[in-house]
């Protein structure tokens, strides 16, 4: 056959097999739509419950949001409200950087050496299971009350998850892959660069997706427990604050302010990352 | 039409110069079972040699001894020039990268500068037909394009000698024609020695200059076929059924000896 019906024949064949692509902004709407009207559901059922004493005593227990954004508006205009959020994020992000470091390098070294995966991987992954909090205490005795807690309980709960997450993808990828990277002459370091890595990359990003949810919450937990006038206000101070002045707007002001960063940080953060990551790969839903 | 049968052996076809050669080549897995017995084997620069067999024969085995991604437990395998390009049943390619980077990244591992790679790469796409797809994502391309993207990606390694694993079995049967078409045109024109190994044996006949049959358990080279029909040959050609024909009989034959017991 010659040459150009070939390659027409090819093209034909190629046309006929490729699948359209679905449009973006339509589903991006749809995906937005049931969770709103979930929202709007619930600040209904709020609303009434609060209105009507539903499951409450006493009035402070249960504030309308009206009464919650009122407070929330009050906190925001002394300023408290952006000064524990900026306190937070920058603890939580450093703290989550420092696990990011320590945790990838601990889950290359797992992957490298067989012994040290033996040896020290199932208590990496038996602490995976123990919730942060329980640290708290002893970071106390140890550090005194002060940011160091906060950073050291972040490590012990983020690290294990980052570096089982790093484990885990490297575990998973095809060893087909491997194969073809020694076919195409790539050995030892150039392995890991251009085929060990990008491959395991997925598994990498939900560990460091769960490695910051671990973050956060450890954090929240460190700043309930051991805060103090001396260290900035953090988000979890300000919860506190608000239980010892029995102020129940507060409270939940400062839960619904814990609740949209921890969010944010997700959308703004990893979800454009992995969903980058896993649509390149044809991976994962397209909306 | 029929062909003549030869038994393989030690003196057999050192008629032109060996590109790939393999001298009582023997594998077995730890202390399992001998998976290829004492297998000779020339293939001379240009040739395109179809190894066919039952399941277990080993054929893999001795693709990926050639490649050398498998050490022979005793005997001497030889591959002049580079190291030679291997494709699998399926295409292997990183998802992470589009067409053209896997190309790209062939070319970088052989060492090619950073300058050269993207005109070198659309140079081998063009090969393939896959020129315009060079950055669409392997997951937009179809079957049978990936495999000729992996085809380029084969070349890219700069070796004469392609080595394929069962490459179009997971295809559909007119991706899969399409592709014979192609690989016959391209072994043309680069000058490939090509050794593919199939379970297929009319796209055996269809494709080899020579078609091996191998035994099973041990895996050792039963007969040989040189097909002197000229390409391009159809895989629905007469000639090419008649062969098959025979050489299924033959392999039917090596396969009932497994059932008596």
């Amino acid at each position: 056959m010659a040459n150009t019906d070939l390659r027409e024949l090819e093209s034909g064949l190629d046309e006929l097999e490729r699948s359209g692509e679905p449009t973006r902004r339509r589903r991006t709407l749809a995906a937005l739509f049931p969770p709103l009207v979930a929202l709007g559901a619930f600040l209904l059922l709020w609303h009434l419950a609060a209105a009507n004493d539903w499951g409450h005593k006493k009035d402070y227990q249960l504030p309308s949001p009206g009464q919650t954004w009122k407070a929330a508006a009050d906190q925001w205009s002394t300023g408290r409200i952006q000064a524990a959020v900026a306190n937070s994020l920058i603890r939580g992000g450093q703290g989550f950087l420092a696990a990011l470091v320590v945790g990838t390098a601990l889950g290359l070294l797992m992957a490298r050496v067989k012994f040290v995966r033996a040896a020290i991987g199932p208590f990496v992954s038996g602490l995976q299971s123990l919730p942060s909090v329980a640290w708290v205490p002893a970071g106390i005795i140890w550090f005194g009350i002060g940011e160091s807690v906060m950073y050291f309980v972040i490590l012990m709960g983020a690290v294990p998850s980052i570096a089982n997450g790093l484990l885990a993808g490297i575990d998973q990828v095809p060893p087909l892959y491997n194969r073809v990277g020694r076919v195409l002459g790539a050995r030892g370091f150039a392995a890991i660069r251009h085929v060990t890595l990008p491959a395991a990359l997925p598994g990498y990003l939900a560990g460091l997706k769960q490695g910051w949810a671990f973050s956060w919450r450890s954090l929240m937990a460190a700043e309930i427990i051991a805060h103090s006038s001396r260290i900035g206000l953090g988000l979890g101070g300000y919860l506190d604050d608000g239980r010892v002045n029995s102020d129940m707007a507060v409270v939940l002001s400062g839960i619904i302010v814990i609740l949209a960063v921890g969010i944010g940080i997700e959308l703004l953060v990893f979800a454009p990352v992995e969903r980058r990551v896993l649509q390149r790969r044809g991976l994962g839903s397209r909306a | 039409m029929t062909v003549e049968a030869v038994n393989s052996g030690p003196d057999l076809q050192v008629t032109r110069d060996a590109v790939v050669s393999l001298r009582g080549v023997t594998k077995a897995f730890g202390r399992g079972p001998v998976i290829l017995d004492r297998i000779d084997l020339e293939i001379a620069q240009g040739e395109f040699v179809c190894l066919l067999g039952a399941s277990g024969c080993g054929k893999s085995t001795l693709l990926s001894i050639v490649a050398g991604l498998d050490e022979p437990t005793t005997g001497l395998v030889e591959v002049s020039g580079k190291r030679p390009g291997l494709m699998f049943q399926e295409p292997a390619l990183f998802p992470w990268l589009t067409a053209r980077q896997n190309v790209e990244l062939a070319l970088r591992l052989r060492g090619v500068k950073k300058a050269e790679r993207r005109l070198e790469a659309e140079r081998l796409l063009e090969l393939v037909h896959l020129r315009d797809s060079g950055d669409k994502r392997v997951h937009e391309l179809s079957g049978g394009m990936r495999q000729r993207v992996a085809m380029a990606r084969a070349f890219a390694q700069d070796s004469r000698v392609l080595l394929m694993d069962e490459p179009f079995a997971a295809l559909d049967a007119i991706t899969r024609d399409a592709l014979h078409d192609e690989l016959v045109r391209l072994r043309t024109e680069l000058a490939l020695t090509v050794v593919f190994v199939t379970h297929n044996v009319r796209e055996a006949v269809r494709l080899g200059d020579r078609v091996l049959l191998m035994s099973s358990r041990p895996g050792r080279v039963a007969r040989e076929y040189p097909i002197s029909i000229p390409q391009p040959r159809r895989i629905e050609a007469p000639e090419v059924a008649a062969i098959a024909l025979q050489i299924t009989d033959h392999l039917r034959e090596e396969i009932r000896r497994h059932g008596q017991h």
